[in-house]
């Protein structure tokens, strides 16, 4: 069976490098599957969990911001961050939710709020990844 | 002639001095092996995204984006890396030096650009000399993450989409090697330069548009620039502390060298003497 190799890459360093089978993630425009050769393609993404799929594991990336770029063989992430579950500290993502959340309904100025949410949907997905 | 016992305090000093700056270049030289390495990690996100960003930018030349395009200049941005600490040697003179002629050079006034800054040193530069600090940051770490500066990075691509600023450049210490650092300028904003080496360019779909992911592209790009001139910048402060407090220590070893030559002789001129006296009232006795 023919496989595809995920690279992904942050300003940090390379996180990850593997062959899986199929990658599914969450573009801006809605759910995205890709497989072994598909069309070069690029789409942005939006802050989500990205899945790995290997026969039949499934290993899960959570992906702040950045976008996919998709050749036939090779799928490249470029985000801000991308962490495996192991590597993501629950305790400080739960308090980053609650910061954020309190934020949100303290309703100041539009800035604000617009950085409050970003940081709310990074927390959220960052838990929701490890569960 | 000091006396023996001036110049065994000034030996023992010096020696001290030594260890210090000895301690200090090791530190800077087990630092810039990590900052080093985390340049290098760097590279495959920026490489990657300058690749993605030329693609689309060939393959249609109808694109438009604002950070594409060149306006008038009314008021420029100037981004300038330096360290926190001193004892770097030239490292920051060099960056401060340049940045400042260059603004003496292309303005008349104060109003016409304004200073982004990095590192406590260039900021009591401009503080100093009245030059307008649009923003700054202090205490960045060693070995910078990308959520350190991130904020800083945005909020001064901000800056040039609401057209605060008309261009953007940024003046850093290039890291050429571990004894030469090169002070660097490059125009960061509008994007001008981005044709990739590799010459020929993917064909891509793009999901939705191109329009839509420039925008999601481009602030990433730069903001992607500034984090790898910090980063280089960092691999050269510490290279430069560490050539500067190496040449200290050798400094300290040479003094070391002299001081005790002069002990000795004064050592030897002290007994000199005391046998001269003893000879001197043997023969009075006799």
């Amino acid at each position: 069976m023919k496989t595809l190799t995920v690279s992904v890459v942050t300003p940090d360093g390379p996180v990850l490098e593997d062959d899986f089978d199929m990658v599914s993630c969450k573009s801006e425009n809605g759910e995205l599957g890709v497989l072994p050769g598909h069309i070069p393609l690029v789409a942005p993404l939006s802050i989500s969990a990205v899945r790995l799929k290997r026969e039949n594991d499934v290993t899960l990336l959570a992906v702040n911001g950045g976008f996919l770029e998709v050749q036939p063989e090779k799928i490249t992430i470029l985000a801000q961050s991308a962490e495996k579950p192991s590597d993501i500290d629950v305790e400080r993502a739960k308090k980053a939710e609650e910061r954020a959340k309190q934020r949100l309904q303290s309703k100041q100025d539009n800035v604000d709020f617009h950085r409050a949410e970003l940081a709310l949907k990074r927390a959220l997905n960052r838990i929701n990844v490890t569960q | 002639m000091a006396s023996l016992r001036d110049i065994k305090g000034r030996i023992e000093s010096t020696e001290k001095t030594k260890k210090i700056t000895k301690a200090m270049e090791m530190v800077s030289a087990s630092k810039m092996g990590r900052a080093e390495q985390n340049a290098k990690g760097f590279v495959p996100y920026s490489e990657k995204l300058k690749e993605v960003v030329s693609s689309i930018a060939q393959s249609n030349t109808d694109v438009s984006h604002p950070m594409l395009q060149k306006r008038d200049v009314k008021k420029t941005g100037y981004f300038v890396i330096t360290s926190d600490r001193g004892l770097a040697g030239a490292y920051n003179g060099n960056v401060l030096r340049h940045f400042h002629q260059t603004i003496q050079k292309r303005h008349q006034s104060a109003d016409e650009y304004t200073v982004i800054v990095v590192g406590r040193v260039g900021y009591e530069f401009c503080k100093k000399r009245n030059l307008p600090i649009a923003k700054s940051i202090l205490g960045v770490a060693d070995q910078p993450d990308f959520a350190d500066i991130k904020e800083l990075a945005s909020e001064t691509v901000q800056m040039y989409s609401d057209e605060e600023i008309d261009e953007l450049y940024i003046f850093y210490n290039h890291y050429v090697s571990a004894i030469s650092q090169k002070v660097t300028t490059t125009q960061l904003l509008p994007i001008t330069n981005i044709q990739s080496g590799s010459g020929v360019a993917t064909q891509y779909e793009y999901e939705p548009n191109q329009e839509q992911i420039l925008e999601v592209l481009l602030p990433q790009y730069a903001e992607s620039l500034i984090y790898g001139a910090l980063l280089d910048g960092k691999a050269s402060e510490h290279a430069a502390r560490m050539t500067a407090m190496k040449s200290a220590s050798d400094n300290a070893e040479e003094l070391i060298d002299d001081l005790s030559l002069s002990y000795n002789r004064a050592r030897q001129a002290a007994i000199t003497q005391e046998i001269t006296e003893i000879i001197g009232g043997v023969a009075a006795l006799e």
